[in-house]
């Protein structure tokens, strides 16, 4: 029995929910079948460079290959960070090596990466397109793994004692651990690093999809070849069709996939306390409420995670015998072939090294100087504005309820993707690369310190504003003893992402391919680039390392000691 | 005497430092958990109680000796132990039944069996109806009754307890201690002995069958006892409070061995101490001389911590820091005022920090020697590495830096030195002659 008027409040919620089905199921269904388009253009016979073709026509397909590539990129970039993350907090003999390793690779542009990952992908897949497709996607990884594998060490190190002995005093098996201890514990870190990471593979999508590697010309259908392409030819429209795709996949991800995954990851806070400003996402919602998908999980993945909770359970983690014989001459053994592999690719690349000339060598390094002029420039001019902008906007709740989000949706758009349009505008006002490429670095850069002094703002505690207004502090006082001291913390972690972002922006930023000519400017980035282009692996290499040493040193020497000043002079506490 | 449950032999841990000297942490010592007791676990910070909590359960190794469960060696986590904990470590983004499901998990049971279980238990703990909270819902008792149900559902023959009622304010500590003994008296968990480690008197005398009180620098048992008041306890109960002064008296006197005969042969390593700070704040000292100067210049220590509603913890420190002063002397459980300390209570602050700062010197080794070697250099400075080395051949890293803390504390109280934290360095403090009179800098000379 039913009373009518509740059933009839009950209808709409019902036919809802069939309609969320029937879009979880079409999804699926899509997904099924890009699988099978995927896979046939893969295994197909290579064909290093396709014609792009710039009509419009063409863009939901190459909007199409170019997310396949990113997902499985970032599927990889994901696995590997966890992986690696996992071994170095675990393992302390290795550990300080890891971590190094890690700082040096993530110096590293990746346009540098391309020659070895491209030739050894095509090499080891010489009658399939999934060669030429494999390289482009590794280049992608490396873009945006590192920070990633960072994020998810850094978690595990800061897993708290009580909580790990929790887990080791009720038995938890390795599978548990990881999935109810470790995996939690990393989850929010890996979701932003996530996004991080992916709106970085979007900025160097044009880099990774059409490029030259000396006399081959390797050219893959997607979004970022389309944009080169129709900037080489100067076809407005084509450039205008291009960015706006782009900007619209960008933006649907945003809202499809990480608002959600924000909000989800919420309840992974390793707080005991309630908040009160909790994110929220309405696709999250609409899939917690989806039947279709409670099925699945009662059906497929409960038992799923069932059978591999009980088959670990029968084997502890901690099985106290020790390393066996047998691992620890494979671990010897492994280590050997790695150091055997590293000597001999050090060798190998000082031969090649020898090749260089003096006068190559000292262009490199001048021209390092220039890009690192560039940098600082493009850091000041950041700086400048987004430190009153960002100020005024967390000071003010109604102005950052408008802001923020907009800021957000610029913050997304992939910056090479307006730099033909840039480009454009600036030839017709009569401007060169040289201030063109500082534009560049900044479109792609400021948004981490405006986000970072958004956030400062709004921590300063209203005691501190109240003092000033007491006691009358004059504009220049209140921002040199109350808001630059307090929100210095967090400026300094967005200089430091920023300046890294500047450095490797400079590939892109100082070399372009415009209506058929090479535009670029003197340049660390513009060598690096041209090297590749023109197969001069000896420049590459040592260019790569002039760039890697400099970045690594500008951390070393600028950044950590003001962030350790951050850490203790300028930290707010109770 | 039955069997007992666990028994750790001529178990110690310390700490091997690069020169010969190590840093011991717990002496060797013997201790068995025998079945159906209440074992309370009782000392001041610094005296390893929690680290012999983890060894016992096989947490952490033992540096030496054997740790035996019902007679066999233990390597690795107990079969059979649970501990609660002073944070509760509830996984945050588990619900509560999952949190409490999740050790049933780990044993391999059935999905249908974990639920029935966990569900009993959460019943017992008196959290029914609220399985599919996250603990960030829960107040802080209601967290450690999530930590209580957890502990038990596996059934566990030992239940440890790391200060479990710690962290929640005193109302909802006194109903989680009744709700626990409760369950033990009526025998509603399977638990065949309870070891809880805690740092407050009242407490351990309230649930312990038995009570082993610690020293500390290095960890020993001062004594081990049984109490055999029944259940439940009143505080006022002239026995109990015999027995809390009792345990005053053990805690307050740092040499002596007490009468009650222990458990194990009480092995202590006798070999001379680099002389230890406690870590008392100098305003604390100063308003404690006070009130025991208004006290007529002696009063019980008990009394003293149950006035101020200080625990031990609050309290032992500024007690020991009265004494190595000179200011204060301490029979009995009883703290009695000195002369000197007489003085410094009554005389107004710019006499209170000279008499400090003469008592310090007269007394406190670490400050003579920082003085001593700032003086000995021409730009009257010297970085924190330098006496960080010097101490940490004696204490652990932690306690090195609280030592030096609490070195800079006192030290910047009675003008001896200063410290700039930003380049970490000590340095002497200049008379600057064109800063306005300063009435300190006048009497000084």
């Amino acid at each position: 029995m039913t009373v009518p008027g509740l059933s009839r409040s009950l209808i709409p919620d019902r036919t809802w929910n069939f309609l969320m089905d029937a879009m979880v199921f079409a999804f699926l269904f899509a997904i099924v079948y890009a699988i099978v388009a995927v896979a046939r253009y893969w295994f197909s016979a290579p064909v290093a460079a396709v014609e792009i073709s710039l009509s419009p026509t063409a863009i939901p397909r190459y909007a199409f290959y170019s997310l396949v590539r990113m997902i499985v990129a970032y599927i990889l970039s994901l696995a590997f960070a966890v992986g690696y993350g996992y071994i170095a907090a675990y393992n302390q003999r290795v550990e300080a090596g890891m971590l190094a390793v890690l700082d040096i690779l993530q110096s590293i542009p990746v346009l540098s990466f391309l020659p070895g990952v491209m030739l050894a992908m095509v090499s080891l897949f010489p009658t399939r397109q999934l060669g030429v497709e494999f390289g482009s996607i590794l280049l992608i990884f490396t873009g945006q793994v590192w920070n990633m594998a960072f994020s998810f060490y850094a978690s595990l190190k800061a897993l708290p004692r009580e909580l790990m002995e929790a887990s080791r005093v009720y038995r938890f098996g390795a599978a548990q651990r990881f999935l109810q201890l470790e995996l939690p514990q990393g989850v929010i870190g890996l979701v932003w690093n996530s996004m991080v990471s992916v709106a970085g593979g979007w900025f160097f999508l044009m880099a990774c999809e059409m490029f030259v590697l000396g006399k081959r010309d390797f050219r893959l259908p997607g979004l970022g070849s389309y944009l080169q392409s129709a900037a080489s030819a100067g076809d407005t429209a084509a450039i205008i069709w291009g960015v706006a795709a782009m900007i619209g996949v960008v933006v649907l991800i945003d809202q499809l996939v990480w608002r959600p995954a924000i909000a989800w990851s919420d309840k992974f806070k390793l707080e005991q306390v309630e908040s009160s400003a909790a994110h929220s996402s309405a696709v999250l919602n609409l899939l917690r409420k989806s039947p279709l998908l409670a099925r699945l999980r009662g059906g497929i993945t409960t038992p799923l995670m069932e059978r591999i909770y009980l088959s670990a359970a029968h084997r502890p983690a901690e099985a106290k015998s020790g390393p066996s014989n047998w691992q620890k001459a494979f671990v010897a053994v492994a280590g050997l072939t790695a150091l055997l592999l590293i000597l001999h690719g050090v060798f190998q690349g000082l031969l090649l090294l020898k090749g260089v000339t003096a006068a190559e060598l000292v262009t490199t390094l001048e021209s390092a100087g220039a890009t690192w002029l560039r940098v600082i420039a493009a850091l000041a001019i950041a700086s400048a504005w987004t430190i009153p902008v960002g100020v005024a906007i967390g000071f003010n709740p109604r102005l950052a309820r408008i802001a923020q989000p907009l800021a957000q949706i610029a913050a997304s758009v992939p910056a090479t993707a307006l730099f033909p349009v840039l480009l454009l505008g600036l030839i017709s006002l009569g401007g060169g690369l040289n201030t063109g490429s500082i534009l560049l670095m900044l479109l792609g850069t400021q948004w981490y310190i405006l986000f970072n002094v958004i956030a400062g703002a709004i921590a300063i505690p209203s005691e501190f504003r109240e003092v000033s207004e007491i006691f009358h502090f004059g504009r220049i006082e209140r921002w040199r003893t109350v808001i630059l001291p307090a929100i210095f913390p967090y400026l300094v972690t967005g200089l430091v992402t920023a300046s890294g972002g500047a450095w490797n922006a400079s590939i892109v930023a100082e070399y372009f391919h415009f209506k058929g000519q090479v535009l670029s400017t003197f340049g660390l980035g513009a060598e690096i680039s041209s090297a590749t282009d023109s197969g001069n692996f000896a420049l590459l290499l040592l260019s790569t390392i002039v760039m890697a040493t400099l970045v690594v040193s500008v951390n070393r020497l600028v950044w950590r000691p003001l962030y350790r000043r951050a850490e203790t002079r300028y930290r707010m506490e109770a | 005497m039955p069997e007992p449950l666990i028994e750790a032999r001529q178990v110690e841990k310390y700490y091997d430092q690069p020169s010969d000297n190590r840093i011991q942490v717990i002496a060797p010592l013997d201790l068995a958990v025998y079945p159906s007791e209440i074992l309370t676990l009782l000392g001041p910070s610094g005296s390893g109680k929690s680290t012999l909590l983890r060894i016992l359960t096989g947490l952490s190794p033992a540096s030496a000796g054997q740790v035996l469960w019902h007679g066999s060696p233990v390597n690795g986590p107990c079969e059979n132990v649970s501990i609660v904990f002073q944070s509760f470590a509830l996984f945050p983004w588990l619900t509560v039944l999952e949190n409490v499901e999740a050790p049933l998990k780990a044993r391999g049971i059935s999905p249908g069996a974990r639920f029935a279980r966990s569900l009993r238990m959460l019943d017992a703990v008196g959290l029914d109806g609220f399985e599919s909270a996250y603990p960030k819902e829960l107040s802080g008792g209601m967290k450690q009754r999530v930590g209580f149900a957890r502990a038990l559902v596996v059934e566990p023959e030992v239940l440890f307890m790391d200060e479990p009622f710690s962290s929640l304010d005193v109302l909802t500590a006194e109903n989680l201690r009744s709700e626990l003994l409760e369950l033990w008296e009526d025998k509603k968990m399977p638990t065949r002995a309870v070891f809880i480690v805690t740092h407050n008197i009242e407490e351990a005398v309230l649930l312990g069958d038995r009570i082993v009180v610690l020293g500390k620098n290095p960890g020993r048992i001062r004594t081990d006892f049984r109490v055999d008041l029944p259940r439940p306890r009143d505080r006022k109960h002239p026995r109990f409070t015999r027995i809390v002064d009792y345990i005053y008296q053990v805690l307050t006197q740092p040499d002596t061995e007490h009468a009650l005969p222990a458990a194990g042969p009480a092995s202590t390593d006798t070999r001379p101490k680099y002389p230890m700070l406690p870590h008392a704040r100098t305003g604390g000292v100063a308003g404690f001389l006070e009130i025991l100067a208004d006290h007529n210049g002696r009063e019980d220590v008990y009394r003293l911590a149950d006035m101020l509603s200080f625990e031990i913890d609050d309290l032992l420190p500024i007690v020991e820091a009265a004494a190595l002063l000179g200011f204060a002397k301490v029979t009995e459980g009883d703290v009695e005022i000195t002369p000197a300390g007489l003085e410094f209570a009554h005389a107004d602050i710019l006499r209170q920090k000279e008499l400090f700062r003469n008592a310090a010197l007269a007394h406190v080794a670490l400050l003579k020697q920082i003085k001593s070697s700032l003086e000995s250099k021409s730009d009257h400075t010297l970085p924190d590495d330098f006496f960080h080395d010097i101490l940490d051949e004696h204490f652990t890293e932690e306690e090195t830096v609280r030592q030096l803390e609490t070195a800079i504390n006192w030290g910047r109280y009675a003008e001896l030195f200063d410290h700039d934290s930003e380049r970490k360095r000590f340095f002497l403090p200049e008379e600057t002659p064109g800063e306005p009179p300063n009435v300190e800098v006048g009497t000084e000379t």
